[in-house]
């Protein structure tokens, strides 16, 4: 009898062109996502050598993060100082080398780990890679997904090929079931709370269990974005009904006699009974309760209860020394509960938290509420399909009715390109990153779910949404 | 690739934990056209203060720091966003060595790639680096050889390290990565061959 596989090694190995020893393998890489920021480099330096794409078939093209996105945005439209010839690269590069390119006014522009799944460009057992540490986020259809270089990036554009070595593999188990009112983000924050910020290096993680597999492919998505914030490379969940029901009949999907074939080919995917993990983790839903990060990593979090911890209580020095700049940094007391921490600005939007799901969970929140006096409220949709779909469903009216600004679709303030719109300001965010600087200068971040989010901008200040609903 | 046989040089200690690689280079400073010039960016918010002057108290803005080519760092540096700015600025500022407990892992590969041996160590033995460089006021070299695989302590103690034997190779005799994988091509063919028939839809989107 064959060795029981875990869903990795399965994927891993019907990707290995070559053996290069010590663990190192040249793997076939199946899809490649070009944005208009690290995929500008890459087409730029493909150019420069002279050499052309290998698989241009394979390749999408697409803008999100230099973009701008408020209403009526024009094709060159930018915050970035350099942003409209970042853009002109980008459409340059696809045009000259024949590449697919899901521009501005393209009915499929969005975030690229929004849009992948929802093309069906990307489908399980795939290897896809993307100059965008959140490539991870794709892991979710049960794809093996991940961020790679802009060097890397030219590689597979010239090879469709790329040298990785092999990482280990984790399992984490979210058994039970997820209590009402607690979504995937805080499933997601309460892990890397418990592994830190540094628990995932050297893994590729498969995220499993009653509470994973219950959760809607959105959910799974949201999930596996922030597996880079624990920095594994590769976060995934298998694929299952859910996931083959999801991908039926997208645009690129295989339809007819070779959907038959991908569905038979997916099924044998999943890990086997007895296959062995490098490291496993269980978690228990039922204990897990909204969370809000209070500092300038993922791992410091805490639940909507709680409060911002004492540093004075850490015996290394090194864990304590970052706490201190943390709170230094974020201006903020140990002992102060988080819930109730006042705001200036609420955004929902990001790779991680802009899908239907997320701003239906938001608008049920808003309906008949208003953003508290003083607090700006932004909603950014992860693409344009889900705000075409949001708007279909009038979801755009209650948010803007709530007092929220809806935009077109784009990265827009998850990162700092040259927006100074949330300098010195404190911001409660749907996205994966509360790192100094991140959303601007002195930019304080809270990263939260939808709901949270959406609760805090009508209570002016960190809110547990479970009260409001109620 | 850019050739790395040996290094000797100062070293610079950054002990903190989770160094990310917006703090290395903010997105703001990858917006452009070009690499030119992205090592002015490097560390930016830590290195200047919010009026835009330099703070002394940030290492790499104090002699001998400023002309380290060897970063002694904690942790999980480079974690968080791919961009392939982190290790340019770096490299641009004249660092050659990262040497860490552990690394972010695209950060990681992008080191190599620009002419960067990310090394790990224990954190106990970059302590002892960092101790010996502070008490020569930063005149203690660091020796660091890709060959030998070994980093000499200012006070003369050798400790070994692996880097992947892919980079190590390539960097060694400063190769072409694409031109050494095009010239895999009857193994790539003969893969994709084998592969299309197996996995249709994996080469064609869409397929019907």
């Amino acid at each position: 009898m064959a060795m029981p596989r875990t869903f990795f090694e399965k994927v891993w190995a019907d990707h290995v062109i070559a053996d290069l020893g010590e663990g190192n393998h040249l793997l076939q890489i199946d899809r490649l996502f070009l944005h208009d920021m690290s995929g500008s480099v890459a087409l730029r330096q493909l150019e420069k050598s002279g050499r052309l794409p290998a698989q241009p078939d394979l390749v999408f093209t697409i803008v999100d993060h230099v973009i701008a996105t408020e209403p009526g945005r024009g094709p060159e439209q930018s915050h970035a100082k350099s942003g409209a010839a970042m853009l002109r690269a980008a459409r340059h590069g696809a045009a000259k080398f024949g590449l697919r390119i899901f521009d501005v006014d393209d009915p499929r522009q969005g975030i690229v780990h929004v849009v992948a799944p929802e093309t069906g460009a990307a489908l399980p057992g795939l290897t896809l890679v993307c100059g965008d540490s959140h490539t991870c986020t794709i892991g979710g259809i049960g794809a093996l997904t991940w961020g790679v270089g802009s060097t890397e990036g030219e590689h597979v554009l010239a090879t469709q090929t790329l040298a990785q070595t092999k990482p280990k593999a984790m399992r984490i188990n979210f058994d039970g079931t997820l209590p009402a009112g607690v979504h995937a983000k805080d499933m997601i924050l309460h892990l890397i709370g418990k592994v830190g910020a540094n628990g995932g290096i050297g893994y590729a993680v498969e995220f499993a269990g009653s509470a994973v597999r219950a959760l809607p492919v959105e959910g799974r998505l949201t999930m596996c974005n922030m597996a880079i914030e624990f920095s594994a490379k590769y976060g995934f969940v298998p694929p299952d009904d859910t996931t083959i029901d999801y991908l039926h009949g997208r645009e690129f999907s295989p339809k007819g006699k070779a959907w038959d074939q991908a569905v038979a080919y997916w099924r044998s995917l999943p890990s086997d009974p007895d296959a062995a993990f490098d490291r496993e983790e269980t978690i228990d839903c039922a204990q897990i309760r909204p969370h809000v990060t209070w500092g300038t990593s993922p791992q410091q979090v805490v639940a909507i209860d709680g409060m911002v911890p004492d540093p004075s209580t850490v015996t290394d020095p090194g864990a304590r020394g970052l706490m201190e700049r943390a709170l230094d940094y974020v201006r903020l007391t140990p002992g102060t509960p988080i819930a109730g921490v006042p705001i200036d600005v609420a955004y929902i939007g990001s790779c991680t938290n802009a899908r239907l799901s997320d701003l239906r969970v938001a608008a049920a929140i808003l309906k008949g509420r208003k953003v508290a006096p003083g607090v700006e409220a932004i909603c950014v949709p992860g693409s344009t399909a889900v705000k075409v779909a949001a708007e279909a469903e009038g979801i755009d009216r209650i948010f803007r009715e709530a007092g929220f600004e809806w935009h077109e679709s784009g990265c827009a303030m998850c990162g700092h390109m040259g927006n100074d719109r949330l300098a010195d300001r404190r911001v409660v965010s749907t996205t994966n990153r509360n790192f100094e600087g991140r959303q601007g200068p002195r930019t304080r971040t809270h990263l939260a779910s939808p709901a949270t989010v959406a609760a805090s901008a009508v209570a002016g200040a960190i809110a547990d949404a479970r009260r409001l609903a109620s | 690739m850019e050739q790395f046989v040996r290094v000797s040089g100062i070293a610079a200690p950054l002990l903190r934990i989770n160094v990310d690689t917006d703090q290395i280079i903010p997105a703001r400073f990858l917006v452009r056209v070009s690499d030119e010039g992205i090592g002015e960016g490097l560390f930016a918010d830590w290195r200047r203060r919010p009026d835009g002057t330099p703070d002394p108290a940030f290492i790499l803005n104090r002699q001998p720091y400023d002309r380290a080519e060897i970063l002694l760092a904690d942790r999980n540096f480079g974690c968080g966003s791919s961009r392939e700015g982190a290790p340019v600025a770096l490299r641009q500022s004249g660092f050659r060595v990262v040497i860490a407990p552990s690394f972010g892992g695209i950060f990681f590969n992008n080191c190599f790639r620009n002419g960067i041996v990310p090394v790990e160590m224990p954190i106990e033995q970059i302590r002892m680096i960092a101790t010996q460089v502070e008490e020569t006021q930063g005149q203690g070299r660091v020796t660091v050889d890709l060959r030998t695989q070994t980093v000499i302590a200012p006070g003369g103690e050798v400790i070994a390290f692996r880097a992947p034997s892919l980079f190590r190779e390539m960097l060694l005799e400063g190769q072409d990565e694409v031109g050494l994988t095009l010239s895999r091509e009857p193994q790539i063919t003969a893969f994709r061959s084998r592969d299309a028939a197996r996995r249709p839809w994996a080469y064609r989107p869409g397929i019907a």
